[in-house]
């Protein structure tokens, strides 16, 4: 499928998301009360069938925070970028996607090791790298004076 | 005094056990938490997190130039093809096409690597297995690839023979020479790995039906190399979404169906064959040219968000840039294939005996650095 027929079935798909043609892939933004019911979509329309999580990336925009989804169809081989921001920096959570794609376990507890996200109903959320005495190193306003030599 | 008999049914009881985080069988800094009951494995919890560098916050305050080093310490038995990966999507970003003198060498380099990371994985898993003979083979020959590297690259694993526009400097005089002998060479003694192990009746009952992954598990986990194609997952990125100079050479894909850990040792022996297949294609064609494209000392990528993926030996490596139009990316996000591979452990493993959770996670040909990042 070209991009330009991907983005029309995609906006057909999930109308409650604002979709974009995008420079490399078509880009989607979704709010984070939509996002367990637009990820469903995206992997179980016949002509979409985004069945991978390529990969799962925490964003920290300087006032918002974010994730970044990267998804590919096994059958069609082509991809889709998701993303989703969220306002509140003091308590962040977005829906997980586990139920989704069970590889998403590890990626969402890495975000929410280094950035502090919190995912709901996600079976096992807890620290991956780091203790508990870390803060959330990601953070563009992550200060450590110790282990940090910044130029 | 007397001594009142318990009984207690050591059968019945479930006990927890830490496999390393030092242990020789998990190839390094890994800590496996296994629940056991006799020595049927119930639960297997990896903890992991011993080797966290924070790389990709370092990146946040490095050049272009200066991430492809950082590149080589995650995974470092793919460290040319991590260098590439970043290479790629700083090229993609600014639009800059490499001579093709580049693409060919890149490729062969990359090659180079698969083989001798696949020939580490070789000697490795032998040795997990019980048979140490295959270590000193496996790394009797890797050090001829290491041999190739270090006469071009100047460096041995640790190669930053990548730089984003091009190479760092030319290939040796002597380069193609050197790769000719070393296929010649390696063609006629890679039988003696199958002598050693393939056919061996030990290494197959310990192999065969163990850890198993069907084809829709291997998706919906994300699976990806050799891994992944044991299982009849069809993800090999040079095949799907070709770079450098894959569009060029004709290779096969290896795909298996049964996803047990003697197809994940098979799909890495074929892949050396075809890894010769693809230099042979290559080595006597490499164009005349500049071994690097004209670049401005400081690299600043326009504003956006690039991604680009290549197949390292163990899988898909993902390279997720966002830049905001400075000379340090504003967020740099490495999707690393060890760390999706190693996330479905615990299916694999449960219900095995512990001995078998060995090779189970052998088969995985885990890299410690490059989950912990």
């Amino acid at each position: 499928m070209e991009k330009s027929q991907l983005y029309a079935a995609i906006a057909a798909a999930v109308p409650e998301a604002v979709t974009a043609e995008g420079k490399q892939f078509v880009e989607l933004t979704v709010a984070p009360e939509n996002l367990k019911s637009v990820m469903g979509r995206l992997r179980d329309e016949s002509n979409l069938s985004f069945d991978i999580l390529v990969c799962l990336t925490g964003m920290d925009y300087g006032t918002d925070l974010g994730v970044v989804y990267h998804l590919r169809s096994y059958a069609f081989n082509h991809m889709a970028v998701v993303k989703t921001r969220i306002s509140d920096r003091e308590n962040p959570a977005v829906d997980s996607v586990c139920s989704v794609w069970p590889g998403a376990e590890y990626h969402e507890r890495e975000v929410y090791d280094l950035l502090g996200i919190r995912f709901n109903d996600h079976p096992d959320l807890r620290r991956l790298f780091l203790d508990s005495t870390w803060g959330y190193p990601l953070r563009k306003d992550y200060k450590d004076d110790v282990n940090i030599v910044l130029k | 005094m007397e001594v009142k008999e318990k009984k207690v049914g050591l059968e019945n009881e479930e006990y927890i056990i830490n496999m390393g985080p030092q242990h020789p069988s998990t190839h390094g800094v890994l800590r496996l938490v296994v629940a056991l009951k006799g020595e049927i494995v119930q639960r297997v919890e990896p903890h992991i997190g011993y080797i966290h560098r924070g790389i990709e916050k370092m990146c946040e305050n490095l050049t272009y130039q200066q991430i492809i080093h950082l590149t080589d310490r995650m995974d470092y038995l793919s460290a040319h093809i991590n260098n590439e990966a970043v290479c790629l999507t700083v090229e993609k970003a600014l639009e800059i096409e490499v001579p093709e003198r580049v693409k060919y060498i890149r490729t062969i380099m990359s090659e180079l690597t698969r083989i001798q990371s696949h020939q580490l994985f070789w000697a490795t898993f032998g040795m997990d297995l019980g048979g140490l003979t295959c270590f000193f083979y496996g790394l009797r020959d890797r050090e001829k690839v290491l041999d190739i590297f270090e006469e071009s690259c100047g460096g041995r694993m640790i190669v930053s023979y990548n730089t984003p526009g091009g190479l760092m400097n030319d290939i040796h005089p002597n380069f193609q020479n050197r790769v000719k002998e070393f296929l010649k060479y390696f063609r006629g003694v890679i039988h003696e790995y199958d002598d050693l192990l393939t056919g061996n009746v030990i290494f197959q009952e310990r192999s065969k039906g163990m850890g198993v992954m069907t084809k829709e598990e291997a998706i919906a986990w994300g699976l990806t190399g050799p891994t992944g194609r044991a299982s009849g997952f069809s993800c090999d990125i040079r095949k799907h979404n070709p770079y450098s100079a894959y569009d060029k050479v004709a290779f096969r894909e290896i795909l298996y169906t049964e996803g047990d850990v003697f197809h994940r040792y098979l799909a890495r022996m074929e892949e050396m064959r075809e890894s010769m297949n693809i230099i042979d294609q290559l080595i006597d064609n490499i164009p005349e040219g500049p071994y690097t494209a004209k670049m401005k000392p400081v690299i600043k990528l326009p504003e956006g968000e690039y991604f680009q993926s290549v197949e390292t030996a163990r899988g898909e490596l993902g390279v997720f840039i966002v830049s905001d139009g400075n000379k340090n990316p504003y967020r740099v996000k490495f999707r690393s294939p060890n760390f999706v591979n190693l996330a479905p452990l615990n299916l694999m493993a449960r219900g095995s005996k512990i001995a078998d959770l060995v090779a189970i996670g052998g088969s995985l040909d885990l890299i410690i650095p490059d989950i912990d990042r």
